[in-house]
């Protein structure tokens, strides 16, 4: 099974790639909840059995990433009226290039770290930073503010992937919390477009520096 | 013997065969469509057609306006007797000869843009500054990936890069030669103007790229632009198939069995991907084409660690 | 010269190339006493120019025949200076070139700056292009420091002179500022760096250096200075901001041996060094790598956006400079990690680059100066069509475009498939730090040729096909015999070399002898790792097979063909000025590297109903020059500008300076 693993996280590599190079928004949701499937399946994948509290886990995980927040987001697209990103801080192909700068860069720190020797091998370490990375590009260089959950979603999954790591050792609580906090994260940001959207007529974040007074 | 034998079989599969995946293709595009769609042989057909008309040439031109369609011709045929197709080696093999089949089809596209050009229409300037733009996003992918194969086999020449030395490495490096059967299958359809680059079905002046180019090119020139460009997908197709199933079994008609479904098998999915998408915004292909050098780079730098 | 004093006599392949050198410096002498008014001063010049440079070939021919290092060492009356020369496989190497161009040159220049059309500055243009190439052939042979850097300085300061050959126009003077300026801060470093050989080895004697004498952080020094200094010379990105100003706005034949010769004695002067240096690190042979390749993308990014012909041009060479600055990198990165095959093929294709590039962009720049001779303007989109009224220029344009774009089957491509098969050998090797830098290189070397390939799309599409743009275009004719034959010379020898490229290997081996030593040469030669024969059958084989469906096609148009206007898409009314300009071809590129150009356009207001008459306007410059140098200088004049407070202009004044001095050294401990 832990060949899998590789493979999968290459593809969740490619996903971020596609977070990135795409300014339909609908399109950028669906690949954020695709790459949350594919990471909420990623624990099966990994050595020795999980048990109950693992398949517990996956099936929640993939359950609010994969449909849960994705539907939340889309109905607040629906309700807000917006479909492309069409002015982000810097062009689609040089965020594509920054998010390869990162990811390569990510490859190559990640083989100086200290890792257990059963991880020093596979992708985890990089892919999570390279995810990190992508969401913190698309917090940034994004100006619809669905793009930046969609930017905030992409670092959890990061720290997600990090997680898998530490599988064994973290309690299920902490995981369901980490997940419902991330849940009420969306769920307050979609009620905040939904303002901004009526307030200002827009959903672009420039139009909060107006409140800076 | 065999050798000379496999020669043969080569040169005239490459030679006969690829009319027979534009057809595919059409057949498959036809399909969904819900058509019965031209006979599969029709792209022969129009090729002898268009070789026995007559044509009429522009009055701005010069030789070089003549001189396009035969050097994209003979470098695409050239090209065709470098890259392998089944188990063995292709006719004319030797280290660095990826090189040469690049740089080959580097010469056709620079003479088929300065033909286009000849004509001082406007349409024509337009498909060549698109064609040779996207160029130059088409060629890293494309050494990135001959990069990638490189380094796994060892080996600086097609022959060996896609021959069975490969095949041992799809265990190992899988996904590497997945990420660039990716970035090439990307290559390969913005080399040869397919959807979701180009339409090649729409009315002439409304392709963007590769149609608009030949617009003043008529009869037995136009007839050779065709047939070159069918075997420039044959090209690709081959290149895709040898790196999907890069194996050699003892029985030289079972390879050319496998390779023939496999180019068959590639015209297909180009003709459900024709089928299935709409062609691209003009700018969003610059970064289709930077996905498929990410996708390739990607896969070396994998190989790195 | 105390050339007798050598027991080897006049024939000897050094003294044949100093005579030769002494006959071309000299060739401008002549026209000095003689009329302006006639053409007796230039024939007799160009006839002692082609002796001379026929004599320095003779010189190269002997010693690759004889095979002997032949050299000549004299006293010299500067303080620490040897008039020590020799000629090795390096230098012979490079002496090709220094004889070639200015041979041609000099007989293109009697038609293209003809004495009675030039009575103001012909004279002067010839005294330079002399003394410049007599100055270039000492540099390749100088074996002592202080020699090479004389050398250096004359051959930089003839330059000058060259440049600014037209000095009432404002443009060539600003040019000859900018090139003095940097020319300066080049030889200035070239001074640091052989004073600390000096240091390291007690003489200025240009020898090796054992990897005991000098310590790592001398060496990378000495490394640095070289790469600044040299590539300032070359043109390196970014140290290339004096070079297209300075090589569009020289005569034709001045720019062809600018950017065929003097750039390559940067080039000449890097691998030197580098091979008196004991190898460095495989960083350094990465950072060499890596400028190389940032020169080529940006060197033909920047071609792409421009709109005069010899400025695309002279960007083209900042490009060529960087695929010959790769291969010098990677054969740095071979000799340190002990890749003999990677030292041969990178060493040896940036050595043919410098031959090939020498080539093809002296037979640009010549058919160039044909066009502009024709038509008067060097702006791309006043132009058009020219292949009919210049049908020879046009060809060679054309076989120099191909060329330069590294098509097969001529010589460009030969080189590039040595650098490539270079970077390929060491991608494939086992070590990462090699190996990343090598793939970028190989990805990066393939952007640079199909930008290269889209650029001279554009330049001769718009220049030579379709019909003329303006009044210019229509009236051109076609250029005489004494400018056709030099280009017609080049156009052979692309040929030759790229359907031939066995006879190369020869003195490409000789030229990298002394870099490799001869306990490694043993292992093998170029020929041993680049199939250049079957690359030679394959270009023929293209040749027959191109000429076959070329007459296929011919005999069957002629038959049949009928001739009409082109098709409109249903437009009857087309006329010149609706074609695709090159300024419209280009602008898919420049967009997609709109970060790396400042670029100003003039947009027209266009009112919805009846719009008057409005023009657009588009320009692109260059970020280094523009956005970094000048105002770095300007910033640097304001403050200096302070310095100014103190010119009171009364003697009194100037006195109290004067005293205020002296009270400081006496204070001074």
């Amino acid at each position: 099974m832990a060949e899998w693993l590789d493979p999968l996280l290459i593809l969740a590599l490619a996903l971020n790639f596609g977070a990135l190079g795409v300014s339909r928004i609908r399109a950028v949701v669906n690949v954020v909840a695709a790459q949350g499937i594919l990471l909420g399946v990623l624990p099966l994948f990994l050595h020795g059995g999980i048990g109950i509290r693992g398949f517990l886990l996956v099936a929640t995980t993939v359950g609010l990433k994969g449909f849960g927040i994705p539907a939340l987001l889309l109905h607040a697209m629906r309700e807000v009226e917006i479909r492309h990103e069409v002015n982000p801080v810097i062009g689609f192909m040089s965020s594509l290039l920054l998010g390869a700068v990162g990811t390569g860069l990510a490859i190559v720190f990640a083989r100086t770290l200290p890792l257990a020797p059963e991880h020093a091998n596979t992708l985890i370490v990089p892919a999570s930073l390279a995810t990190v990375w992508t969401g913190f590009l698309m917090l940034t260089l994004r100006r619809k503010a669905i793009m930046q959950v969609l930017g905030y979603l992409l670092l959890e999954n990061g720290v997600f992937i990090f997680g898998l790591l530490a599988l064994e050792a973290t309690p299920f609580l902490v995981e369901v919390g980490v997940l419902l906090d991330l849940f009420t994260g969306v769920f307050v940001m979609g009620i905040i477009i939904h303002h901004i959207s009526r307030e200002f007529s827009s959903t672009s974040m420039d139009r909060l520096s107006e409140l800076k007074e | 013997m065999h050798a000379i034998v496999h020669n043969l079989i080569h040169i005239a599969v490459v030679l006969i065969a690829p009319p027979l995946l534009v057809g595919v293709i059409n057949k498959v595009k036809a399909f969904f469509a819900g058509r019965t769609g031209p006979p599969l042989l029709q792209p022969y057909y129009d090729i002898i057609k268009l070789f026995q008309k007559g044509s009429v040439i522009s009055e701005t031109t010069t030789w070089v306006f003549l001189a396009g369609p035969p050097i994209a011709l003979s470098t695409a045929i050239l090209v065709s007797l470098l890259i392998p197709a089944a188990g063995s080696a292709a006719p004319i093999s030797f280290e660095g000869d990826l090189i040469l089949a690049a740089y080959l089809l580097g010469l056709g596209r620079f003479f088929t843009a300065l033909a286009a050009m000849d004509t001082g229409s406007s349409f024509e300037g337009m498909g060549a500054s698109r064609e040779v733009t996207f160029a130059c996003l088409a060629e890293p992918a494309f050494f990135l990936g001959l990069a990638t194969t490189a380094k796994l086999t060892g080996s600086l020449s097609l022959s060996g890069m896609f021959g069975p030395e490969l095949a041992s490495h799809w265990s190992s490096a899988g996904a590497s030669l997945a990420l660039v059967f990716v970035g090439w299958f990307i290559v390969a359809l913005a080399e040869n103007s397919r959807i979701p680059f180009d339409d090649p079905n729409t009315h002439l002046e409304l392709t963007m790229i590769h149609e608009v180019m030949v617009l003043d090119h008529g009869g037995p020139a136009l007839g050779m632009i065709l047939y070159g460009a069918s075997i420039k997908l044959f090209v690709f197709a081959a290149l895709l198939v040898r790196l999907a199933t890069p194996i050699a079994t003892r029985l030289p008609i079972v390879d050319w069995l496998i390779f023939g479904v496999g180019i068959l098998g590639v015209a297909a999915l180009i003709g459900v991907i024709e089928s299935a998408t709409a062609r691209l915004r003009l700018s969003h292909i610059p970064v289709l084409l930077v996905a498929a050098c990410l996708l390739c780079g990607f896969g070396l730098i994998l190989l790195a660690r | 010269m105390g050339v007798d004093a050598h027991p080897a006599g006049w024939f000897m392949s050094i003294s044949l190339v100093l005579w030769g050198a002494a006959t071309v410096g000299l060739s401008g002498v002549p026209g000095l006493f003689s009329s302006a008014e006639r053409m007796s001063g230039q024939r007799l010049g160009a006839i002692l120019a082609v002796l001379g440079c026929a004599l320095g070939t003779a010189g190269v021919v002997e010693y690759w025949r004889s095979g002997a290092t032949a050299s000549i060492v004299a006293p010299w009356r500067i303080p620490e200076g040897e008039f020590a020369v020799e000629l090795d496989g390096l230098s012979a190497f490079f002496l090709v070139p220094v004889f070639l161009i200015p041979l041609l040159g000099s007989i293109y220049g009697l038609e293209y700056w003809k004495q009675t059309e030039r009575r103001r500055n012909g004279r002067k243009l010839r005294l330079f292009y002399g003394i410049s190439t007599a100055a270039m052939a000492l540099l390749v042979v100088a074996r002592n420091g202080l020699l090479f850097l004389a050398a250096w300085e004359t051959m930089a300061l003839s330059a000058y002179f060259l440049v600014t050959t037209e000095d009432d126009d404002p443009e060539a003077r600003e040019a000859g500022w900018i090139y003095l300026v940097s020319a300066h801060f080049s030889t200035l470093c070239l001074f640091a760096m052989f004073g600390l050989m000096r240091a390291t080895t007690g003489s200025f004697a240009m020898e090796s250096i054992g990897s005991g004498a000098i310590t790592p952080g001398m060496k990378g020094m000495i490394f640095a200075l070289a790469l600044v200094g040299f590539g300032l010379k070359a043109g390196l990105a970014p140290l290339h901001v004096w070079l297209p100003g300075a090589h569009a706005i020289a005569p034709s034949h001045v720019s062809a041996l600018m950017s065929g010769v003097i750039l390559k004695m940067g080039v000449y002067g890097f691998i030197r060094t580098a091979t008196l240096l004991p190898s460095v690190s495989v960083g350094w042979g990465a950072v060499v790598l890596a400028a190389g390749a940032i020169s080529g993308i940006v060197g033909v990014v920047y071609a792409i956006g421009q709109h005069d012909l010899k400025r695309l041009l002279a960007y083209h060479s900042v490009e060529n400079i960087g695929i010959i600055y790769m291969g010098i990198g990677l054969a740095l990165i071979g000799r340190s990690i002990g890749r003999f095959d990677c030292v041969v093929l990178g060493l040896g294709g940036a050595l043919l680059h410098v031959w090939n590039h020498a080539i093809f962009k002296s037979l640009l720049f010549l058919s160039a100066g044909s066009t502009i001779r024709a038509t008067h303007t060097r702006e791309i989109d006043r132009l058009g069509g020219l292949l009919k009224a210049t049908p020879a220029t046009g060809a060679c344009f054309l076989a120099g475009s191909a060329a330069i774009c590294g098509l097969p089957p001529l010589n460009g491509f030969i080189s590039e498939l040595l650098i490539y098969l270079g970077l390929f050998r060491i991608s494939t090797g086992e070590r990462a730090a090699s190996f990343a830098p090598a793939a970028a290189g190989a990805a990066a070397l393939a952007t640079i040729g199909a930008l290269a390939a889209a650029c001279f799309v554009k330049a001769f599409a718009a220049v030579f096909l379709g019909s003329p743009r303006s009044h210019e275009g229509s009236h051109a004719r076609e250029a005489p015999a004494a400018m056709l034959i030099p280009m017609i010379i080049l156009v052979c020898m692309c040929f030759m070399i790229g359907l031939a490229p066995v006879s190369v290997a020869a003195p490409l081996d000789r030229a990298t002898d002394r870099w490799i030593g001869a306990a490694v040469r043993d292992r093998g030669r170029l020929l041993d790792f680049a199939p250049l024969d079957r690359v030679g059958a394959a270009a023929i084989a293209l040749f027959v097979v191109a000429s076959i469906v070329g007459t296929l096609l011919v005999y069957r148009v002629k038959r049949t063909a009928s001739r009409a206007s082109t098709w409109g898409c249903g437009y009857v009314n087309a006329t010149p000025r609706m074609q695709y300009t090159a300024s419209s071809f280009a602008s898919p590129l420049v967009g997609l590297f709109a970060r790396m150009y400042r670029i100003r356009t003039v947009r027209p207001e266009v009112s919805p109903v009846f719009p008057r008459r409005a023009s657009f306007e588009s320009e692109t410059s260059d970020l280094v020059l523009d956005g970094v140098v000048l105002p770095v200088f300007r910033f640097t004049a304001w403050v200096f500008s302070f310095a100014r407070l103190t010119q009171r202009g009364s003697i009194q004044a100037y006195l109290f300076y004067i005293l205020i001095f002296l009270l400081i050294l006496l204070a001074w401990r």
